[in-house]
């Protein structure tokens, strides 16, 4: 099986630059899973568990929105913040997702405020990411 | 005379445990500095690469506009200022503001024709005083920024020049050359300047697809692009902070110890002086006596 070099960078570093068999990603389009010798394309990413199979492995990666880039020698992914299982403090995870659910609720029986609920909303599908990839990983 | 070699001996104390102070701060700053390099230098592959990616969709789709992209008439501007928390940076403050006044002098004649996004409590605390339109502010960035800590002012500016409150938006902030030289700069944000110089280098690279269209690739790429900018400014800025910081500590170090060995000699004549006194006290005395 041919591989690819998979790059994941943030603005504060290069998270993750490996050779791999297969990512899997969740643009705003819908799942998209991406080989060796893809058309070159860019679409926006949601926030979402990102997988990657290098090694006959699966690994899970927690990626906040974004990007991906893929191009014939490469794929990139550019997002705010892309976190590898082993970063990923699940406590505060759950607690996160426990504030934001509080916050969603509160919001809907408001009624308004439609920023506080879509905060609320992000808020809440970061920390289920984390906790699935921390899950995973 | 004894008294006044006391009030010396006092002085040089107080000089030494200040020159002590300046050399701690100016190797935490060294040392803080080179940090801050890294972390610019770390953030450098992801603006380059949405610049990249801007840049091929700009070039490989015809015909697509964005706010963002379009210049307007400018009725209104937008500035954000990134200053620094503490002082005790040499000029580094004093040089941004005054280039942010003297701008606004002279293209504005009143306070509505512009807005003011203040990074860092010097330049909050300058403008408040003066009366300024400042419509965000962050402060306390600690040394070493994440993108979170910039996101929200960022996401603000961009967002109200997307809402079309001010027509351009304008960066001011201490480049980083060396650890020696910060040159305070004006950069222009919104709208993005299409110059065409970076489209050329990396021109057909790939015809990309975009998915879901590239409209849409561009409305989720361009806002992020900018608040990028915004980031590595900080990051820029940062650096820039800690190397005026290490400058300005430096040469007040330097001074510390010119007053030092100036005090000591006044000091030791002083002494010598005081001996030589009270030798020929003694020398008389005995003199008066045989």
């Amino acid at each position: 099986m041919s591989t690819f070099l998979l790059e994941i960078v943030t603005p504060e570093r290069k998270v993750f630059a490996q050779e791999v068999d297969m990512v899997s990603v969740k643009g705003v389009e819908g799942d998209l899973g991406i080989l060796a010798g893809h058309i070159p394309m860019v679409t926006p990413l949601d926030i979402a568990p990102m997988k990657i199979k290098f090694g006959g492995q699966e690994h899970w990666i927690a990626v906040h929105g974004g990007f991906v880039e893929v191009r014939k020698d490469k794929v990139v992914v550019l997002a705010e913040s892309a976190e590898l299982p082993e970063n990923i403090d699940v406590e505060r995870a759950k607690a996160a997702k426990a504030r934001a659910e509080q916050r969603i609720a509160m919001a809907e029986r408001s009624k308004q405020d439609h920023v506080d609920f879509r905060r609320a909303e992000v808020s809440l599908h970061r920390a289920i990411t984390r906790i699935k990839v921390s899950e995973r990983g | 005379m004894a008294k006044g070699m006391r009030d010396i001996k006092r002085q040089i104390k107080s000089i030494q445990s200040t020159k002590q102070i300046t050399k701690a701060m100016e190797m935490v700053a060294a040392a803080k500095l080179r940090r801050a390099e890294e972390q610019a230098q770390a953030a450098r592959p992801y603006a380059d690469k949405l610049k990249e990616v801007v840049a091929s969709i700009a070039s490989g789709t015809k015909g697509i506009t964005h706010p963002m992209l379009v210049k307007r008439p400018v009725k209104k501007t937008g500035y954000l200022v990134i200053t620094s928390d503490r002082g005790l940076a040499g000029g580094y403050n004093a040089n941004v503001l005054r280039m942010v006044t003297q701008t606004i002098r002279e293209r504005h004649r009143s306070n509505d024709e512009f807005v003011l996004f203040v990074i860092g409590r010097k330049g909050r605390d300058y403008f408040r005083r003066r009366g300024l339109p400042i419509v965000a502010e962050v402060t306390e960035v600690p040394d070493a920024p994440t993108f979170a800590d910039v996101k929200t002012i960022a996401y603000k500016a961009v967002k109200y020049f997307e809402e079309e409150q001010y027509d351009e938006l304008n960066l001011f902030y201490n480049q980083f050359v060396n650890a020696l030289t910060q040159v305070p700069t004006e950069k222009r944000l919104l709208p993005l300047e299409d110059d065409g110089t970076d489209t050329h280098t990396h021109a057909p690279t790939a015809a990309y697809e975009f998915e879901p269209s590239p409209e849409v690739v561009l409305e989720h790429l361009l806002p992020k692009y900018a608040e990028t900018l915004i980031f590595s400014a900080v990051l820029d800025a940062k650096a820039s902070e800690f190397g005026a910081k290490m400058t300005a500590m430096g040469s007040a170090t330097k001074n510390a110890s010119d007053m030092i060995s100036g005090l000591t000699l006044t000091y030791n004549r002083a002494r010598q002086a005081a001996i030589t006194q009270e030798i020929s006290e003694i020398v008389a005395g005995a003199n008066a006596q045989g």
